[in-house]
C-alpha cells in the first residue's frame, strides 16, 4: 500500500495534534454517537422543538439559548462544534409548569447548536441553530 | 475546589393555585472546562457543576445535567407549576463532591 | 438621533461617520436601558464642550448586541452583582487592627456611597493628590481600620468598586476638571492623543474617530467608564478601569503603563470626564 501525500500528511498532523495536546473538535461521528446514546438510534422529527440562540454571539463565552419542547420528558443540547459536543440534558419532572428552560452555553466558534427532545411515546423531534461566534477586537 | 461559591435563587412569594411559576437561579461557579492549560502549560484539571435539580414540595421539577460547556456562573430559568403553599428545594452538585442548596417559600392561595 | 457635526473632516472622518451613523441606526432610538424596572440609564448625551471630537457621547452599552443589553436589563440576568454580594458581605466583615468593618463608620452602609462614582476620581485635599475609588478605599483600609490596601486589581478591590458603582447607578457622572485637578486632568488629556505602541495608535484613533466602526468582528465603542468596574463575557468576570486601560495600550503593541500608577491616575480622570452628562452605570456587562 502505498500512501498518499495527503494521508501522510494528515497522518503527522493528527500525531502532532495529539503530541501538542490541542483541543480536538468534535467530529460529526461524537455528534451522531452523542444523540444515538440518547435516543437509541431512532430518528428525530424536525419539529416540535423551539431552539431559540443568537445568530451571532458577540462572545462564545457566554451565549444565551432557550429550549422549549412541548409534551417532551427530556430535552438534550448538543454543541456540534466544541471539542465535546455534550452540553447539557434537561430532564422535566411533575411539577414542571413547561418543558421550557434557559440558559448560558459556551460555543468555541461558529457551529450548530442542536437540541433533541424525547417525548413519552418513544419518539423524538429535533431543533438546530447556527450560531456565529464574533472574533473580539482587542484582548484587553 | 471552588471558592465563593453562592447559589441566589428568583421565585415568586405567592401564587394563585394551578400557576405556573417562572423561576431563575445563578451560582458562582468557575466551570473550569477541564479544556483549559495554566501558565506552565499543564491542563488544569476539570472542576464544574455536574448536576442540577429543582424540587417541590418533593415532587421533581427539572433535574439538568450540566457539562463543561455551560458557561462560567451556570444560569437557569424555567418554570413550575404549583397547586398548594409549599418549598422548593434547589441543590448544585459540585465535581468535587459539594453539595449547594438553597430553598424558596411559595404561598398559594 | 443626533446628528453629529463636529466629527473630524475627511474622507476618512465622512465614512466613520457614515458607519458610525449606520450602526447607532440599527440600535434604533427606541433603545432604552432601564435597569430592574426602575434605574433609568442616559446612555446618549451632549458631549462635554471641551471633547471637540466628538458632538453627542454614547455609554458602551449602545454598541452591544440585544442578547449582550438585556443582561444589563435586570440584576439577577447581570452576572457581576455575584461580585456586588460578596462586596455587600466583605463591608460588614471586621478587617484590621482596628477591629473594625467598612460599616462601623458608614452606618447608613454601601447606599452612603451614592455619589462616589459619577464624581471620582477627585481632588484630596488631604494627600494634595487626585484619588481613584481604588485609593480612597485603600485610604479607608489603612489609616482608619489599621488593615492591609487591597490588591488595586484584586478581585476584592473589583468586587468593593463594583459595590460602590452600584449603588450609584443612575446618577449622573459630574467629575471636576478644574481647580487643583486641572493639570492632573490636562496630563490625562495629553496621553488620551498621544500615540503608542508599534501601531501608533492614540485612544482617539479608536474611541473618538472609529466608534461604531467594525475592529475585526467587534464594534468599537465610545472607550466611555461610565459602566466600569464592567463584567466581560470574554473574561467571565469585572474588569477594572486601569486593566482595561493597560489591555488597550497592550493592544497598540506598547509597552503599557502599570495599574495604580500616576499616568493610568490621570488618564482615568480625563477618560471619566468625557463621559459627564452620561449616568453611573456599573457594573455593566459587555463582551
Amino acid at each position: 500500500m502505498t500512501a498518499t501525500r495527503r494521508q501522510v500528511l494528515n497522518t503527522g498532523l493528527a500525531a502532532a495534534a495529539v503530541f501538542l495536546g490541542l483541543p480536538r473538535l468534535a467530529s460529526a461521528q461524537d455528534v451522531d454517537a452523542a444523540i444515538a446514546e440518547f435516543t437509541g438510534g431512532a430518528e428525530a422529527a424536525e419539529e416540535g422543538v423551539t431552539l431559540i440562540a443568537p445568530e451571532i454571539a458577540e462572545n462564545g463565552n457566554t451565549v444565551p439559548i432557550e429550549i422549549d419542547a412541548p409534551g417532551a420528558e427530556a430535552i438534550m443540547v448538543l454543541a456540534a462544534g466544541n471539542p465535546n459536543p455534550d452540553v447539557a440534558t434537561f430532564n422535566f419532572g411533575p411539577a414542571a409548569g413547561s418543558q421550557m428552560a434557559s440558559t448560558r452555553i459556551r460555543l468555541a466558534g461558529e457551529q450548530d447548536v442542536v437540541a433533541i427532545g424525547r417525548f413519552p411515546d418513544g419518539s423524538f423531534k429535533s431543533a438546530r441553530a447556527h450560531v456565529r461566534v464574533t472574533i473580539g477586537g482587542c484582548g484587553g | 475546589m471552588a471558592e465563593n461559591v453562592t447559589p441566589r435563587v428568583r421565585a415568586p412569594r405567592e401564587a394563585a393555585p394551578g400557576d405556573v411559576v417562572s423561576i431563575r437561579t445563578l451560582i458562582s461557579h468557575p466551570m473550569e472546562s477541564g479544556q483549559r492549560r495554566d501558565g506552565d502549560g499543564n491542563i488544569i484539571p476539570r472542576s464544574i457543576i455536574n448536576r442540577f435539580t429543582c424540587d417541590f414540595n418533593g415532587e421533581n421539577v427539572i433535574d439538568v445535567t450540566l457539562e463543561p460547556a455551560i458557561s462560567t456562573n451556570p444560569y437557569f430559568q424555567f418554570d413550575a407549576v404549583v397547586n398548594e403553599s409549599g418549598t422548593f428545594q434547589f441543590t448544585w452538585y459540585d465535581d468535587d463532591g459539594s453539595v449547594y442548596e438553597e430553598t424558596a417559600d411559595i404561598a398559594v392561595a | 438621533m443626533k446628528t453629529r457635526t463636529r466629527l473630524i473632516g475627511g474622507t476618512a472622518g465622512a465614512l466613520a461617520l457614515a458607519a458610525a451613523g449606520a450602526v447607532l441606526a440599527d440600535i434604533g432610538d427606541d433603545d432604552e436601558l432601564i435597569i430592574n424596572g426602575e434605574i433609568e440609564i442616559v446612555t446618549g448625551a451632549p458631549a462635554p464642550d471641551f471633547v471637540e471630537g466628538l458632538s453627542t457621547i454614547y455609554s458602551g452599552w449602545v454598541f452591544r448586541s440585544p442578547e449582550t443589553q438585556a443582561m444589563e436589563q435586570d440584576d439577577f440576568e447581570n452576572p457581576a452583582m455575584i461580585y456586588v454580594d460578596q462586596a455587600r458581605e466583605m463591608f460588614d466583615t471586621p478587617m484590621g487592627s482596628e477591629g473594625q468593618s467598612c460599616s462601623s463608620c458608614h452606618e447608613g452602609g454601601p447606599e452612603e456611597f451614592e455619589m462616589v462614582r459619577a464624581t471620582y476620581p477627585q481632588w484630596d485635599e488631604e494627600h494634595g493628590e487626585v484619588q481613584t475609588v481604588e485609593m480612597q478605599v485603600n485610604e479607608c483600609l489603612t489609616e482608619r481600620m489599621g488593615a492591609e490596601p487591597l490588591d488595586w486589581n484584586g478581585q476584592d478591590m473589583r468586587n468593593m468598586t463594583a459595590l460602590i458603582s452600584a449603588v450609584g447607578r443612575g446618577q449622573i457622572v459630574d467629575v471636576a476638571i478644574d481647580g487643583p485637578a486641572q493639570s492632573t486632568w490636562e496630563q490625562g488629556e495629553e496621553l488620551y492623543y498621544t500615540r503608542f505602541g508599534q501601531l501608533e495608535l492614540s485612544c482617539a484613533s479608536c474611541h473618538e474617530q472609529n466608534y461604531g466602526n467594525l475592529i475585526r468582528a467587534d464594534h468599537l465603542s465610545q472607550g466611555q467608564i461610565n459602566g466600569f468596574p464592567t463584567y466581560r463575557l470574554k473574561d467571565a468576570n469585572i474588569v477594572s478601569i486601569h486593566n482595561r486601560f493597560r489591555g488597550c495600550i497592550r493592544d497598540t503593541r506598547a509597552e503599557t503603563f502599570a495599574i495604580g500608577s500616576p499616568e493610568f491616575i490621570a488618564l482615568e480622570l480625563y477618560v471619566a470626564s468625557r463621559g459627564n452628562g452620561l449616568s453611573v452605570e456599573g457594573p455593566a456587562v459587555r463582551n
